[in-house]
């Protein structure tokens, strides 16, 4: 059975405040319909895993949400306000309650890792120095850097790094919403572990909403309160994990009972 | 937010011998500066007591920052011998204090040298740096002519679709803006000639002029010039892209000569286009000549061709295509090198693109002095 995120609308919600709602939105290129029509809510304080295939439209929605790419219909409000008919000053302080983590950590190579960091806060906070400093060093430390990457460039970092030094500058101002863009591809288990630890310490620590695109069943598994997934330009399935694993739809049945997934299903009792 | 934010005062109640600070409001990092000045407060309030109670039951919001200063504050009246309890605090705001806990980050050690000292650095550095500069473009150059002869006798690996596909780029592509603006220098130094020559009633020589002046020095330069900044900044920027993106890398672990791939069709591609290229400029300078003479100094094609003729040898137009090819291996040169020189940040690519233009342009203007030196010499 299908079962769209507005069918099971209201119940799912842990808190039952939504951060991001979208409603019938599609996005095309040229003659393609990348999303038909696609709902889905992302509730205050949750941690939503979003799964999907490849060249599914994982990354055109989380860019749809943020902005980046065009719509064609729908809406998609944020905060419970619709972005697009804000006007610019409102708009640009809705975008500062958000965070971004890119797949490719997207940190400006010209600056150091500690500048990356100030960027924000430079830019749209009124801060001295000192504190700027301070709370740069801070967001390294809590993301598990060493206080000497601070001065590092981005060229000069391992992967992991990279990864680390992109949420230290996503979550500068605070951020009340982050969105993650695959946060652990290309670690190590152990050090994808470790990672998803640590969002789940800062989502508890700093109480973020968290929107998670991911490949990873193992985030999925330890972090993800809730997971949607998308297939065919819509979301399939929205629920907590145990939903989707007893989900019916062929693609759902592939990606959780298959060789990799079905490895890891088995461990959780139904 | 902003009022939230408002009512961070926090707010005294003096107790026997200490004081109870209840703080109140928004304690995140959008209240800014003002966040810092509270934070200053609690402190001065706190210095004049022996102990001090911050109340934290009226904070609705608490972030990194506002705990960071919160534990700051903490801090200082803890070195200034003030007993500091933390009361009403939230669960969550709990772990955020401890998460945010305060801790001193060791100061950057950051040498302090004389102005002087430093410009001498600099000038010693910038001297060095051309030097390994130029040793560079040497070893270059040689690593270029060796992969030439092994390309010379193993024509397999002679590339001539990439070649005919960047002279297309390189030469093809060029030749509209080359002929245009050829065509107006052509004009405007037919223009100025016979403006100025009018004077001495020497109208005629103005053709001179145009021929021994286009076909020997102008039509080469611009058209190397417009090259170098045209193609040779494209060059410069593919390669170095390449460069960060890690291509260059895997050409090489795939046992691929960079220079073979890479560097020599780009270079070649200038060397045989340059020449067809100041051949097009030459025709459209002297035809923009012929033009403006016609109209303004009111002499007939047919008269210009015939002076031309007299005025100019095959030597002449030869001075300047002599030129070309050299010129074209310099930019080319310099170009790919820049753009392998490429290191990881954007800043480093815009950094080498436009070091290749301005290096390539400089080089230029400076064959061209030497090529004047040596025809002059061997009176050609």
């Amino acid at each position: 059975m299908t079962f769209s995120e507005r069918d099971g609308s209201g119940a799912i919600g842990p808190h039952g405040d939504v951060t991001i709602s979208v409603r019938d939105l599609v996005v095309g290129f040229g003659d393609k319909l990348v999303m038909k029509g696609l709902d889905l809510d992302v509730y205050r304080g949750e941690v939503l895993g979003f799964v999907g295939g490849s060249g599914q439209g994982k990354s055109v929605l989380t860019r749809a949400i943020l902005g980046l790419v065009p719509t064609r219909g729908g809406s998609i409000r944020i905060f419970g306000k619709n972005r697009d008919s804000l006007p610019p000053a409102e708009r640009r302080a809705l975008e500062q309650r958000w965070g971004v983590l890119f797949q490719n950590g997207a940190l400006f190579s010209g600056l150091t890792v500690k500048q990356n960091i100030q960027m924000p806060m430079r830019e749209t906070r009124d801060l001295s120095p000192r504190l700027m400093d301070e709370l740069a060093m801070l967001k390294i430390e809590l993301v598990g850097l060493k206080p000497d990457a601070a001065d590092k460039f981005p060229s000069e970092l391992s992967g992991g790094m990279v990864k680390r030094a992109a949420l230290a500058r996503a979550l500068a101002l605070d951020p009340e919403l982050v969105f993650l863009d695959e946060p652990t591809s290309g670690l190590d288990p152990i050090g994808a572990a470790e990672f998803d630890e640590l969002i789940a310490t800062l989502q508890k620590t700093l109480g973020l909403t968290v929107f998670m695109v991911t490949h990873d069943l193992d985030s999925l598994y330890s972090i993800c309160d809730r997971v949607a997934a998308l297939a065919e330009g819509k979301v399939i399935a929205a629920g907590p994990l145990e939903t989707l694993l007893q989900s019916d739809h062929p693609w759902l049945k592939a990606y959780f009972h298959g060789v990799r997934g079905g490895r890891l299903a088995a461990t959780i009792p139904d | 937010m902003a009022a939230g934010a408002a009512q961070a005062l926090p707010d005294v109640s003096p107790l026997e011998g200490g004081a109870r600070l209840a703080l109140a409001g928004d304690w995140t990092l959008a209240a800014s500066r003002r966040l810092e000045q509270k934070a200053q407060e609690i402190v001065d309030f706190g210095r004049r007591s022996t102990f001090v109670t911050i109340d934290l039951s009226g904070v609705s919001r608490l972030d990194t920052a506002g705990a960071w200063l919160i534990n700051r504050s903490r801090r200082l009246l803890a070195g200034a011998n003030v007993a500091v309890v933390i009361e009403h605090a939230r669960p969550e705001h709990d772990i955020l204090l401890e998460e945010a806990a305060y801790r001193e980050f060791p100061p950057r050690a950051r040498g302090r040298i004389s102005i002087v000292a430093e410009l001498l650095s600099d000038i010693g550095r910038a001297v060095v740096s051309s030097a390994r500069e130029f040793y560079r473009g040497v070893a270059f150059l040689g690593e270029f002519v060796s992969v030439m002869a092994f390309v010379a006798t193993h024509p397999k690996h002679f590339r001539g679709t990439s070649l005919v596909a960047h002279m297309e780029l390189v030469g093809l592509r060029s030749a509209p803006i080359i002929i245009l603006i050829n065509l107006l220098v052509g004009s405007i130094v037919a223009q100025q000639g016979i403006f100025q020559l009018m004077r001495f009633g020497a109208t005629s020589y103005t053709v001179s002029l145009i021929g021994i002046l286009v076909l020997r020095e102008l039509g080469v330069l611009l058209t190397a010039i417009m090259i170098a900044g045209r193609s040779g900044s494209a060059i410069t920027a593919e390669i170095g892209s390449m460069k960060m993106r890690e291509e260059v890398d895997a050409l090489r672990v795939m046992g691929l000569s960079v220079i073979e791939v890479l560097v020599a069709p780009r270079v070649l591609a200038l060397v045989a286009s340059l020449p067809i290229l100041t051949f097009i400029a030459d025709i459209a300078a002297l035809f923009g000549g012929m033009l403006v003479s016609w109209g303004y100094g009111g002499i007939s094609p047919v008269a210009f061709t015939s002076l031309l003729r007299d005025a100019i040898g095959l030597n002449t137009f030869m001075v300047g295509i002599i030129k070309a090819p050299f010129m074209a291996l310099v930019i080319g040169l310099i170009a790919t090198m820049d753009g392998l020189a490429t290191l990881g940040s954007a800043e480093s690519l815009g950094r080498q693109v436009t070091s290749s233009v301005v290096k390539s342009i400089f080089m230029v203007i400076v064959l061209d002095g030497l090529f004047a030196v040596f025809f002059a010499s061997i009176h050609y």
